[in-house]
């Protein structure tokens, strides 16, 4: 069994094999791999004998479930109206230099994707990004290549 | 001057959560629901539906599972209520999940909790443990799991968010049959917003009547605001209801407010001119709590953009009123501002956001045109030049 | 489970309705048609087109007609100028994501969005163009998608999921990027797609259609060098009509003489080798009794009938541990290639390679079957085209042929001639009604114990049917069938074959012979019928069949003249040498996820 084989199947024994519980599984390879990969979805539909088309249409669904390799770090700045007003766009820019990439896109070494997202709920902080599940509200360019520039000195 | 914002502190008043369940699960089914009816709590998610009476729906089915759900998928744009709730007391919010539970005979409960909000899940977690516990001892059968969204906002809408927990994709269903009737799994199901829950468990301590005192006759009680834009007090407020949105707006404008949209993306926008008739509520505008102020630096077209891009990008995508009308307008007003349709476009446009608003399949493709009209009615100029 | 009556209005006229009925159901109970496009009487309500919403007296909304069940004391009004304005509204926007190039378009004329946008007068560009032209994919021999034509109205996804337990097709993404899409947006071909066409049946648009070789056989036809035979499955000769506006109606003899005028060759009949099918498969079954009963070898029963490509590909890829149950005979369409190219081209004196062989077919799996690397028994492509019965029908229109006033013709000879059992080979239930009443005949030497030969326990639209024959007196030679009880079961459409899979696979049934046909009603309701479907219009297809069956002179396969002549002549008996080269294939297991 290759390893996210395991992964699904450790997961199917937590959550079960029935229709719900296909959330919490795309969910925990999610956090797991960051992204849906082709091996995994058809791992799940396995699992759950439904269709790899069922679990491609419903992953696709959800902007939090890429199904395209993504890095190991999920940057996601939220887009919306107040953080559009506060600065977003400055603070994208700010991480596209310090990246060296577009919006979209993956750092070279695979630590990063960086993303837009709509509304995080914390309009009144805004500009906000979530790395992964961490919230960093009321961020400015310089905080917020403060705050990748410690996850870079973690790993 | 008299200050016509009243502040209120029921949602973020410590309580002995545990007298208040110890002392309703001593009550009927139908007492309790008595009161929540009684005191005219209508939900706060931003529908308005009377809480009481779903509740008394979700009672009166035979059934033999029954389900309480809590809609904290908070992702109406401009709305953080819920979330600093479940930070600050999520034990009253379990606690309303109870008492839900009791009054309409369900015995197990979700939180379906929106994916950007994950960074709760440990300590909500804890809480729910400790709650198991405390109903354990109070010999009570009532169970509460966590279920999370993963970046959508139609999921808030409550057939959505119940297809999702059902596993699948988050496409609204055909109403009726409501959630009461045949909700998760088939199953009669009240769904309530997170602040709902929390003042269904104050009414319980209280009574019906200090609620029902407060507010208008429409719009009973209290309400938690979410404040942000151009405003020096950006945060989170709980007001009496029935409030004019000109006091709103002395009391938390930045002194130069030329607009306010109220009840997030798919709520309404107000202009200057119209402060002082309109009253935020179910009487005049009624809000989830998303209140969205913006100074005269703004552009109206930028912020019509943003909503627009918003829903076109959110919108289930199954029914044709929401999927194509959103793209429409948002291409619509784009075409008008570049000159490549002319400024008449702008009232063809308006009798396809009246089709989305009447002919689509839910709240989301019925309220998205909201911010459309109502800023092209106050702000056309804005939009075509 | 409660007929409560509730009473409503509908355009101010009083009806009363069962509990239950929706809105459109009641509007059609008193002769107002409301328009939709995502309902299909086949499917699960949706509700999400919005085409067919009305206005209810009282409602601030317009509730979708075909979503909304009447309530008591109800007004509906199915075209007030509420409705109109959002109706015309909602067609527009289907119009402005739509490639609307009917002209050259191949549902042109059939298309349900052309038809409710002409009935509005709409198309003039009133918003503004958000059409997505991606490439078409003709990946698959069998079926064309072009996303440019998708109205989202999911009747595919439904169809395949509810009706075909397939899956193959999901609604993928979300907003303004919301598709119907397969799994990682593959190729169809790539996908487990079974090919069968019910997508294409129920597509209102032209966003699922079937690869269409028109132009191929017409070339074929003016190209002097070739010799181009044309076979024609059972079922397309009660279904052909309808192309024609003259509902489901028996017109074998109408069909024979068109495909005459638009110049094939020689006009002959799938039913020859249908009732060639019988012989090979119901010697199988005899043989894999004996080696169960008499040898106690180890063989797979049930056998399964193998005539149904769409359920062949399912089969691969859903249970592709049961292979081996199917019968190794291949279907009728590629016994009649190989035959031919073979026995036939010897008969006539014609080269094989100047042969072409063209098939009308009730289905579009049948091109995918074609296409095989082991459908080349001849030494060449066995079946070099397939056409679908709405092809035909579209060749016919072309060559300006007017359908309904010819005068009947018959198939030419050899290859022409069959019998009663072969023609219901069309229906679900047929092919086992007629290989019973061959091998019950060769066991015990007499006729079926059915009045008239009409098996009826196997007749009929129920999902899975099951019937039990006791054989008994047989001759000498087939004594260990004595007393023994032939259990045998009928599936049509593909969720009907996966629960009768299901239950073999956990023991809770037991049977020697299975008969399964991929598509709603077996190839009658194909996936290259005529358009529209539903249970009404199969009923009438199936009943044209049995009238057919009936009308003939021999109704048994082993009695067919020409049969007698082949096996006398060229093939010698069944699963012969020659048979097994000919007439046999394998099979082959695919990924199921």
């Amino acid at each position: 069994m290759t390893n996210i084989e395991e992964l699904v199947k450790q997961q199917a024994e937590v959550h079960g094999t029935t229709r719900e519980s296909l959330m919490p599984i795309l969910q925990a390879v999610i956090r797991s791999e960051r992204f849906l990969s082709e091996d995994a979805m058809v791992a799940i539909a396995r699992e759950l004998d439904i269709s790899t088309a069922d679990v491609f249409g419903t992953a696709s669904f959800y902007t939090f479930m890429d199904t395209t390799p993504k890095g190991k770090n999920i940057i996601r700045v939220c887009k919306t109206i107040t953080c559009h007003m506060k600065g977003k766009d400055a603070v994208i820019g700010a991480l596209e230099d310090l990246l060296k990439i577009k919006l979209g896109e993956n750092t070279s070494d695979g630590k990063f994707s960086l993303l837009q997202a709509n509304c995080l709920g914390w309009c009144h902080k805004g500009p906000v990004m979530l790395i992964n599940d961490e919230v960093h509200p009321e961020v400015t360019p310089e905080s917020a290549v403060e705050v990748i520039q410690g996850y870079l000195k973690q790993k | 001057m008299e200050n016509k914002i009243k502040k209120v502190d029921l949602i973020f008043e410590q309580v002995d959560y545990l007298e208040i369940l110890d002392r309703s699960f001593k009550r009927t089914q139908d007492e309790i629901i008595l009161d929540i009816i009684d005191s005219g709590l209508r939900g706060r998610g931003g529908a308005g539906f009377p809480t009481g009476l779903k509740w008394k729906f979700a009672k009166n089915e035979e059934a033999d599972q029954k389900y309480v759900i809590c809609n904290a998928d908070e992702g109406e744009p401009g709305t953080f209520k819920d979330r600093e709730i479940l930070t600050q007391v999520p034990e009253k919010v379990l606690g309303g999940m109870a008492l839900c539970g009791k009054s309409t005979g369900a015995s197990r409960g979700y939180i379906y909790l929106r994916g950007e909000y994950n960074f709760l899940l440990p300590q909500l977690n804890a809480a729910i443990d400790k709650f198991h516990e405390d109903l354990k001892n109070m010999n009570f059968d009532f169970t509460i799991e966590i279920k999370s969204g993963s970046g959508a906002y139609v999921c808030g809408e409550e057939t959505a968010l119940m297809e999702s927990m059902e596993g699948k994709r988050g496409e609204p269903r055909n109403k009726p049959p409501f959630p009461t009737t045949s909700g998760y799994l088939g199953k009669p199901t009240s769904v309530n917003n997170v602040e709902t829950l929390v003042f269904a468990l104050m009414i319980a301590k209280e009574g019906p009547t200090k609620f029902k005192e407060m507010g208008t006759f429409d719009s009973r009680g209290s309400k938690v605001f979410s404040v942000s834009g151009d405003t020096p007090k950006a945060g989170i407020y709980e007001l009496e209801l029935g409030m004019s949105l000109e006091d709103f707006v002395n009391e938390f404008g930045d002194g130069d407010t030329k607009a306010v949209q109220i009840g997030g993306a798919s709520g309404f926008c107000v202009a200057r001119k119209h402060f002082k008739e309109t009253v935020i509520g179910f009487e005049g505008i009624p809000t989830g709590g998303s209140m969205m102020l913006f100074n005269s630096t703004r552009s109206m077209y930028n912020i019509l953009n943003d909503y627009l891009e918003f829903f076109e990008e959110e919108s289930c995508g199954q029914c044709t009123p929401c999927r194509v009308g959103c793209q429409q307008l948002l291409k619509g007003i784009e075409a008008v501002k570049k000159g490549n349709r002319p400024p008449s476009y702008l009232d063809e446009l308006q009798k396809l956001s009246e089709t989305m608003k009447i002919a689509s399949k839910c709240g989301l493709g019925q309220s998205a045109p909201n911010p459309f009209n109502s800023i092209i009615n106050n702000f056309r100029e804005e939009i075509i030049y | 489970m409660s007929k409560y009556k509730v009473n409503l209005k509908i355009n101010n006229l009083n009806v009363s309705v069962d509990e239950g009925t929706t809105i459109l159901e009641a509007a059609r109970q008193l002769n107002f048609k409301i328009p939709t496009l995502c309902h299909h009487d086949d499917l699960c309500v949706a509700g999400n087109c919005r085409v067919c919403v009305v206005e209810q007296v009282g409602n601030r909304l317009l509730p979708a007609a075909c979503a909304t069940p009447v309530s008591e004391g109800m007004e509906v009004l199915t075209n007030s100028m509420k409705v109109r304005q959002a109706r015309k509204n909602i067609i527009e926007l289907l119009l402005s994501e739509h490639n609307a190039d009917c002209t050259k378009c191949f549902k042109s004329g059939y298309c349900e969005l052309q038809e409710v946008a002409n009935e509005y007068r709409t198309g003039d560009h009133v918003y503004l163009d958000v059409k997505n032209l991606n490439p078409i994919d003709i990946s698959s021999p069998s079926i064309e998608k072009d996303d440019s034509k998708c109205i989202r109205c999911q009747r595919c996804v439904r169809t395949c999921t509810e009706l075909q337990a397939v899956s193959a097709l999901a609604v993928t993404h979300k907003g303004k990027d919301m598709k119907i899409s397969t799994f990682l947006d593959k190729p169809m071909n790539d996908v487990v797609c079974t090919n069968c066409g019910q997508c294409i049946n129920r597509c209102p648009t032209a966003s699922l259609v079937e690869r269409n070789y028109i132009d191929q056989v017409f070339d074929a036809i003016y190209d002097p060098k070739k010799f181009v035979v044309v076979q024609t499955a059972p079922a397309t000769r009660v279904a052909i009509s309808e192309e024609f506006g003259m509902g489901p109606n028996r017109s074998t003899g109408k069909m024979v003489a068109a495909l005459r005028r638009l110049g094939f060759d020689k006009v002959l009949d799938t039913d020859f080798t249908a009732d060639l099918t019988i012989m090979e498969e119901g010697t199988e079954l005899l043989t894999r009794l004996k080696e169960a009963l008499v040898d106690g070898k180890d063989v797979a029963l049930p056998m399964m009938t193998s005539c149904s490509p769409g359920w062949i590909k399912f089969q691969e890829h859903i249970f592709p541990d049961m292979l081996d149950n199917l019968s190794t005979c291949k279907s009728p369409q590629q016994m009649f290639g190989p035959l031919a190219k073979t026995y036939y081209a010897e008969k006539i004196n014609k080269n094989p390679a100047d042969m072409v062989v063209v098939s009308i077919m009730p289905c579009t799996a049948k091109k995918y079957e074609a296409d095989r690397p082991e459908m080349r028994g001849s030494g060449y492509k066995d079946v070099d085209f397939v056409l679908t019965t709405r092809e035909l029908g579209r060749m016919i229109h072309q060559a300006g042929i007017d359908f309904e006033k010819l005068d009947d013709e018959k198939y030419d000879s050899i290859l022409g001639q069959s019998t009663g059992a072969a023609v219901i080979f069309g229906n679900t239930g047929g092919v086992m009604e007629a290989a019973l009443r061959t091998a019950y005949e060769i066991v015990t030497g007499r006729e079926v114990p059915f009045a008239n030969l009409n098996i009826k326990p196997v007749r009929g639209m129920e999902g899975i049917k099951e019937a039990a024959v006791k054989i008994k007196d047989v001759k000498p030679e087939w004594s260990f069938l004595e007393g023994v009880e032939l259990k045998v079961a009928i599936a049509h459409g593909l969720s009907n074959a996966k629960e009768l899979m299901n239950r073999i696979k956990d023991g809770s049934a037991n049977y020697h012979f299975i008969e399964v046909m991929g598509c709603p009603g077996g190839c009658i309701g194909g996936g290259g019928q005529p358009i529209p479907t539903n249970m009404e219009i199969r009923k009438k297809r199936a009943a044209a069949i049995y009238d057919e069956d009936e009308k003939m002179v021999i109704r048994k396969s082993h009695q067919n003249p020409e049969v007698e002549e082949i096996y006398k002549s060229y093939l010698h008996k069944p699963l012969g040498h020659r048979s097994h080269d000919l007439l046999h294939t394998h099979y082959t297991p695919r990924k199921r996820y």
